[in-house]
């Protein structure tokens, strides 16, 4: 071998000449059927379990959810639900008793529950003004939360659709005539109480109008406080939606009557939208849903009954 | 230089050019009028008059953009395609309130992606750009002043300069010849790169200005030529010289055109009359149609379907949007969903004016689902172009050591169309041959001589493998060996011990072996040339058979050395002595080769005094010629020829006749007198005249030249044929030229029915005497039709007993053939035949016949050839390969893809060709289904948040799907997937019609992609919603909103996307690896980074992933599940597909996977499988030679 036999032979092996010549080493997987057995099997195995343990987390979440919109209108304003729910002269408030079926153990997460609510509708969603949110009524570029963005010529803070229809029924809870603690801090992500809303921005000229939307704000807590409205403000992604609302922090033995006092405001009554109270304990993987581990177990299961079939039709047909 | 002169010989004779005085025609009365204004100041372009007249400069551009033009002018042909057309308007839409993202979001990859293709466009043109600075600068000898030549550029050469071009130098522009190295001012000109015909011409200056052939004549000449203005036809030219007070006419014979070469010939002198875009080269050249392979057509209608559904989902959400929101305000006053403050509404969400809102939605919609069309599929598939071709320039197997030439795609945009060939048209010289002639075998008395190998004989044995073969060819291998120690000899390839060296003194016919080359020594119009240092001797003649024979000649020991006007001298080898002795032979007449009289005779007198007729000519006309006494071998001789024609050589009968005195005499008196005739059938005269005297001859054998095929050529056609491509041969050869090289290459074989359609019957031969043109046409047309016919009526019937056939046609019928009446029944009839060859024909013919393929079967046709007369068939054709073999470069320029040899055909289309379709038709089908996968779920989700365009994802999410999350993996596919090996790919050539029959772009499939994208976008959000419905998302208690709901689809869609590229894909190296899952992790790592920005520029997706997702296991396990289950009916479609259907690739991965590519038996038995039953190439022959002999 001369030399340049030797520095050619070299040449060729080099990564760059191999890249050339499309000869990099290479994986080239075929479906086989061993590995297609072994692909669905190993599938099944994985999520077969998987799909018991989160079916397992979701039972074990014991959910308490009472319809109250209907109910909560007195029996001679039902013909016309509307016009109650928008006088204020008529007391709105309204008892349920929640009988608990199941020990439930603290913290017990209590959401208000809204259907066909479009809080994902364009308009809604884009009607907002992150950087007043900030900044407060000092910034003035707003245009985003037309139409309710000045009231007699002054900005309104928070201004926009979303802020002005702040959900405001409110809910107080008595066990055995003692009211239960609600725990109304933290339940907003912490980064909006931070960095979204500002620490010294306060509600201005809010829910002023002639239109009066849905829940009023303190205007001497700043806004990085009002969870009630960070909450709000994160729009759902889907017209059927729950918001958190506070935390019991007591365990609710079985068959406790809890008796909600509540104050039923807000207006679903115009579009026809549903109201729930929904009391929820909480697992790892959050609140009560059987979808998904049903889901897993029946793609896992498939995925072996595939496995056999297919390793049937191989064993039959030879090729 | 000082032996400028030194040939006396006045080569004007011997080609008998009519060199007398050239007389003014009519065209040149219109010197002066329009278009006839050109004047030329010869030698004084700086003079007043020249100013005035302002002719452009030499400078040549043959660039598309200047750096003034091509901003507007690049960009006007991006936005001219439709789909970024759309994306200029979305863009500019997005700058509106309807838009339902930010307008920075929509248009900045827009300006990536049309900035990416305008930097390509550039950089082409730059290369474009360089190759003209080349070609401008090279340099020239211009006379300056006072007699002296100085070099310049070409580009500075002016109109009336002269010039001094010296031997192999181009012409740098056209020229008017005044005077050369020779004293009667002639010049040779090779004319290949203008028409592609590699003879050389002779070009005559006039005889008044002949003399100045000194450089110092120049010092004080002038002239004015008036001549045409600057015009397109090659062939004409029209003008007058103004010399000394006296006009002369002006022909083309004068006229040296710009980029044809000067040859044998030490220097000329010329004045230059048109430069740069003036000369007829440069107004002859036409803008390179632009080319679109059928895929990306096809991929236009793709896109035109996405419209149409992109239109459809925007109509139905806008009429669901129209009626939700009139419903919205009841009466005008009842507010539905209070909360969107209906009654103080803009007119996008107006309820008093709905139908207004409702196409306004429509257009949001459109912004919306602009991510159906991948807008980045345009440039992602330029980028994947570019990386192919330097993959197909790169590639080492196609690479000419010998003449340092690698394949070269020159445009990048048909790579997937080299994968889809259904006819490959080829050219034959210097395409399938080498151009070069080789005197292989002779048969001298009935005794064959010659034991040279053809590349015929070789492909068939290599194929045979038959033990009794291997021993032959390790004879042949010996002999070849042996033989290498001597150096080739250009033309020579006879290898024969019984005859070299002398030897054939001692043969049992030495006198006839001695007769027939001493005529090959005397018989032909060469001239010889002798170098003066070693004395070899070297010869130019007119065709390379001709030449062939001389040098056979030579080296056999009758070495034709000296050639006047009146006589031929030879050194022999003198049979009694052993010496070698010069011969002196005086030429009486030479009665010249035409096509006609297929054949050539010399009538000389020996140094004995003897007149000898000696004559060499097609067997069709000698035989008939041979004296009673004269056909002793006549049997043995054409036996000999049959084997020869039928391993594809050329063959020629050798003969000869002693003359009386008398005879001659009075031959040559009639002879004289026919030539010196004046009258139209003088041609006719001089033929009857010779035709009496070449009788009675008495036969000395045969010659077999072989018309060299290029290396590999057999077996490549045999391998293309496998393939199912069907090969046409347009030659402009004659017709048993053509066939010869039919057999050589195995289109033709014994026992295939021939059907030659030409016109050289007696009936229209006597009209054609007649002259009467319209009968001749009327007549010819008829013939034409009736053998149409007929062969379509034996083809038809024969063609079930699976007989095959050949078609061979000529240039004379295939005009008629081609009229549109005729052409659809000539293509049918060709279609029926397994190889068409069709000889004689035109430049113009052979793109005629591209076209009528490729418009008549609707099939990919790729031409291939070598000259400038296969440019027009190379723009026709789909794809046009140049063989960049020889010095011709105008078939390159013009081609799409540049081989060295024809053989790297086989690679080309059977690898890398199969390979890029393959790319190319899944990448658009993943594209597609990628962006519907996409955009789908945009439109789920759209139908759950009231059809009011809310998109489901941040705003930079959307934008950077398909630039960043999405669009490597398919560009790594793309470039570097592999169905099967280039090995594979080789040695199961049916492989390649997948790409022929289109299996893997048809219609089933692009929708059974789109399906699969439809399907997957419907799994996704049906999951995800399902699964983040309105419980809880994490144990903290906190709920889904858009954004986490958003965020998990969005990494659910990542997922998918790009496993489905991992299952799609069968090929993967690292390079996909990284893409596939670096993709994956950019998502992941965007998110960690976007998330951080401050919350006005990340709006809702501010710290998402860090604070929400990532430490949810929901957020996990929905990516799990969701992704799994969306791939699983994919996953099983393809098991079930490569255990029970295979289509082919998959069986041949079949076969490498189980290790059964070493196991010969059987992977022949799946070759069989694969290989169809071909009609032509070696293995067909072999197969029809087996069954023939049992």
């Amino acid at each position: 071998m001369t030399n340049t036999d030797r520095e050619r032979h070299r040449e060729r092996e080099t990564a760059f000449y191999l890249f050339t010549q499309q000869r990099l080493p290479a994986c080239k997987p075929v479906l086989t059927p061993a590995w297609v057995i072994t692909i669905f099997l190993f599938t099944g195995f994985i999520f077969i379990p998987v799909g018991l343990v989160t079916l397992r987390a979701s039972r074990s979440v014991v959910e308490i959810v009472e319809r109250y919109d209907t109910e909560c209108v007195p029996e001679p304003f039902r013909i016309d639900k509307v016009s109650y729910v928008q006088d204020d002269s008529i007391p709105k408030n309204c008892s349920l008793s929640l009988k608990v079926r199941k020990y439930m153990k603290a913290p017990i997460y209590i959401y208000y529950q809204l259907d066909n609510y479009y809080q994902n509708h364009r308009r809604y969603v884009k009607s907002r003004s992150d950087r007043q949110l900030l900044h407060g009524w000092k910034y003035h570029a707003t245009s985003s939360c037309q139409p309710v963005e000045f009231n007699n010529n002054q900005p309104i803070v928070p201004c926009g659709l979303i802020a002005w229809s702040l959900f405001n029924d409110t809910f107080t809870f008595i066990r055995e005539r003692a009211e239960l603690k609600v725990n109304r801090k933290n339940i907003a992500w912490k980064s909006d109480r931070d960095h979204k809303f500002g620490k010294t921005v306060y509600p201005f000229n809010f829910q002023n109008g002639t239109l009066i939307g849905g829940g009023k704000l303190n205007p001497r807590i700043p806004l990085s406080d009002q969870e009630d409205l960070i909450v709000w403000m994160r729009t759902s992604a889907l017209p059927s939606f729950r918001k958190l609302y506070g935390r019991i922090e007591e365990d609710l033995d079985a068959d406790d009557v809890v008796v909600v006092h509540l104050m039923n405001n807000y207006n679903t009554y115009g579009f026809g939208g549903k109201k729930k109270l929904v009391l929820s304990t909480s697992s790892w993987l959050g609140g009560k849903n059987d979808f998904l581990g049903l889901a897993c177990v029946f793609v896992g299961s498939s995925s072996v009954i595939l496995a056999i079939v297919f390793m049937l039709l191989h064993l039959k047909s030879r090729r | 230089m000082a032996g400028g002169r030194r040939r006396k010989l006045a080569l004007s004779k011997i080609y008998g050019i009519a060199c007398g005085k050239a007389s003014f025609k009519e065209d040149h009365s219109q010197i002066g009028r329009p278009g006839f204004s050109r004047v030329v100041y010869s030698n004084e372009p700086d003079c007043f008059e020249a100013g005035i007249r302002n002719y452009c400069d030499n400078y040549v551009r043959t660039t598309k953009y200047t750096a003034a033009t091509f901003l507007p002018k690049s960009l006007f042909e991006q936005f001219r395609r439709v789909a970024n057309f759309y994306f200029l308007v979305t863009g500019i839409l997005s700058f509106t309130r309807l838009a339902p993202y930010s307008a920075v979001s929509a248009i900045v990859p827009l300006i990536i992606v049309i900035g990416a293709t305008m930097i390509k466009e550039g950089v082409e043109d730059w290369r474009r750009k360089q190759q003209d600075i080349e070609v401008n600068n090279r340099k020239v000898k211009v006379h300056q002043r006072d007699g002296n030549f100085h070099y310049s550029e070409w580009k500075n050469l002016r109109v009336g300069d002269i010039v001094k071009v010296e031997k192999d130098e181009f012409f740098p522009t056209d020229l008017v010849l005044l005077a050369s190295s020779y004293e009667d001012a002639v010049c040779y000109v090779e004319t290949m790169n203008l028409d592609g015909e590699t003879n050389l011409k002779l070009k005559q200056a006039l005889e008044v200005t002949s003399s100045l052939n000194d450089d110092y004549n120049f010092r004080d000449f002038k002239a004015i030529i008036k001549c045409e203005d600057p015009n397109a036809n090659l062939y004409s030219f029209v003008g007058t010289m103004e010399f000394e007070e006296q006009q002369y006419p002006l022909s083309p014979q004068q006229l040296l055109l710009r980029d044809s070469k000067l040859r044998n010939t030490d220097y000329i002198y010329g004045v230059v009359v048109f430069t740069g875009h003036d000369t007829k080269v440069i107004q002859n050249s036409t803008d390179p149609p632009s080319k679109r392979s059928k895929i990306e057509k096809k991929m236009d209608r793709i896109i035109y379907l996405m419209f149409f559904i992109v239109f459809i989902m925007g109509f139905v959400g806008s009429i669901f949007f129209g009626v939700a929101t009139e419903n919205d305000l009841e009466n005008g006053r009842i507010k539905k969903r209070w909360y969107l403050r209906p009654d103080s509404s803009e007119i996008l969400f107006d309820p008093k004016r709905a139908p207004a809102a409702a196409i306004y939605h429509f257009l949001t919609a459109l912004l919306l689902f602009s991510y159906f069309i991948p807008i980045s599929l345009y440039v992602s598939i330029e980028i994947v172009k570019i990386l192919q071709s330097i993959f197909i320039n790169q590639d080492i197997h196609m690479y000419y050591e010998e003449a340092d030439k690698p394949a070269h795609a020159r445009t990048s945009n048909l790579n997937e169309e080299l994968g889809q060939v259904d006819t490959i048209l080829s050219d034959k010289t210097g395409t399938l041959t080498c151009n070069s002639m080789e005197f292989i075998k002779c048969s001298v008395a009935g005794t064959a001589y010659g034991r040279g190998v053809t590349e015929v004989e070789r492909a068939m044995d290599r194929k045979k493998g038959s033990p009794l073969v291997h021993e032959k060819l390790k004879v042949q291998n010996h002999i070849e060996d042996s033989t290498d120690i001597n150096p080739t000899i250009k033309g020579f390839n006879f290898k024969d011990e019984r005859i070299m060296n002398g030897n054939w003194v001692d043969e049992p016919c030495a006198d006839v072996i001695q007769k027939f080359f001493r005529l090959l020594a005397i018989c032909h119009t060469a001239i010889p040339e002798v170098d003066e240092d070693t004395g070899k001797v070297s010869y130019e003649a007119e065709s390379p058979d001709e030449a062939a024979f001389v040098i056979a000649a030579r080296e056999v020991g009758f070495e034709f050395h000296k050639r006047t006007q009146t006589s031929i001298s030879l050194y022999e080898l003198d049979p009694v002595s052993g010496r070698r002795v010069d011969r002196l032979y005086k030429l009486l007449n030479v009665l010249e080769f035409n096509s006609s009289r297929k054949r050539m005779s010399v009538i000389v007198r020996n140094e004995e005094g003897k007149l000898l007729l000696l004559c060499k000519g097609a067997d069709s006309v000698m035989f008939e010629r041979l004296a009673k006494g004269g056909r002793d071998f006549e049997e043995d001789t054409r036996e000999h020829m049959n084997e020869y024609a039928d391993a594809g050589l050329r063959t020629l009968v050798l003969a000869y006749r002693e003359l009386s005195e008398d005879e001659n005499k009075a031959f040559n008196e009639k002879f004289t007198e026919a030539k010196n005739s004046v009258s139209a059938d003088r041609e006719t005269l001089i033929d009857e005249v010779a035709d009496q005297i070449e009788r009675d001859l008495i036969l000395l054998g045969a010659t077999a030249v072989e018309d060299k095929l290029q290396n590999g050529v057999p077996d490549c056609i045999d391998k293309l044929a496998q393939a199912g491509i069907k090969l046409w041969v347009l030659t402009g050869d004659k017709m048993e030229t053509a066939i010869n090289i039919g057999y050589a290459c195995s289109l033709l074989r014994q026992g295939m029915k021939q059907v030659i359609i030409n016109l050289d019957t007696p009936e229209i031969q006597s009209l054609e005497k007649t002259g009467e043109k319209d009968a001749i046409t009327k007549a010819s047309r008829k013939s034409v039709l009736e053998q149409i016919l007929q062969g379509t009526a034996q083809v038809t019937a024969l063609s079930a007993m699976s007989e095959a056939f050949a078609l061979i046609i000529d240039g004379k019928s295939l005009a008629y053939a081609l009229e549109d009446d005729m052409k659809k029944m000539f293509l049918e009839l060709a279609i029926g035949c397994a190889s068409v060859i069709c000889c004689r024909s035109s430049p113009k013919q052979k793109a005629l016949v591209t076209r009528l393929v490729k418009s008549g079967t609707g099939k990919t046709t790729l031409a291939i050839g070598d000259g400038a007369n296969d440019v027009g068939m190379l723009q026709e054709a789909d794809i046009g390969i140049g063989i960049s073999g020889v010095e011709g470069m105008q078939a390159v320029m013009s081609s799409d893809v540049a081989i060295a040899q024809f053989r790297y055909l086989e690679r080309l289309l059977l690898v890398h060709g199969h390979w890029c379709y393959r790319r190319i038709s899944s990448m658009i089908c993943y594209f597609f289904y990628k962006n519907i996968t996409f955009g789908f779920t945009l439109f789920l989700y759209e139908a759950y948040a009231s059809f009011s365009a809310q998109p489901a994802y941040n705003d930079w999410y959307l934008s950077l799907y398909n630039v960043f999350f999405s669009s490597l993996p398919v560009i790594a596919m793309g470039v570097f997937d592999q169905d099967v090996s280039a090995r594979f790919c080789l040695k199961f050539p049916l492989l390649y019609q997948e790409g022929v029959q289109n299996v893997l772009f048809g219609w089933r499939r692009i929708v059974s992609w789109m399906f699969n994208g439809f399907y997957s976008a419907i799994i996704i959000f049906f999951f995800c919603s399902k699964a983040l419905e309105h419980q809880a998302f994490n144990h903290a208690g906190k709920t889904a909103g858009l954004e986490i709901f958003g965020g998990t689809m969005y990494t659910c869609v990542v997922w998918a996307v790009n496993l489905q590229m991992s299952l799609s894909i069968s090929y993967f190296t690292l390079i996909q690896h990284i893409a596939i899952w670096g993709s994956i992790a950019f998502w992941y790592l965007f998110q960690v980074v976007y998330g951080f920005l401050p919350p006005s520029f990340s709006t809702n997706a501010y710290r998402v992933f860090i604070e929400a997702l990532a430490p949810a296991p929901s957020y996990w396990l929905t990516t799990l599940f969701v992704v799994i289950a969306t791939l699983i009916p994919y996953f099983l479609y393809s098991a079930i597909q490569m255990r029970f259907f295979p289509m082919y690739h998959g069986m041949i991965q079949w076969i490498r996977h189980e290790g059964h590519s070493n196991d010969a038996a059987y992977v022949e038995m799946v070759r069989q499988r694969s290989i169809r039953p071909t009609t032509v190439g070696s293995t067909a022959r072999r197969v029809a030679r087996s069954t023939h002999q049992r």
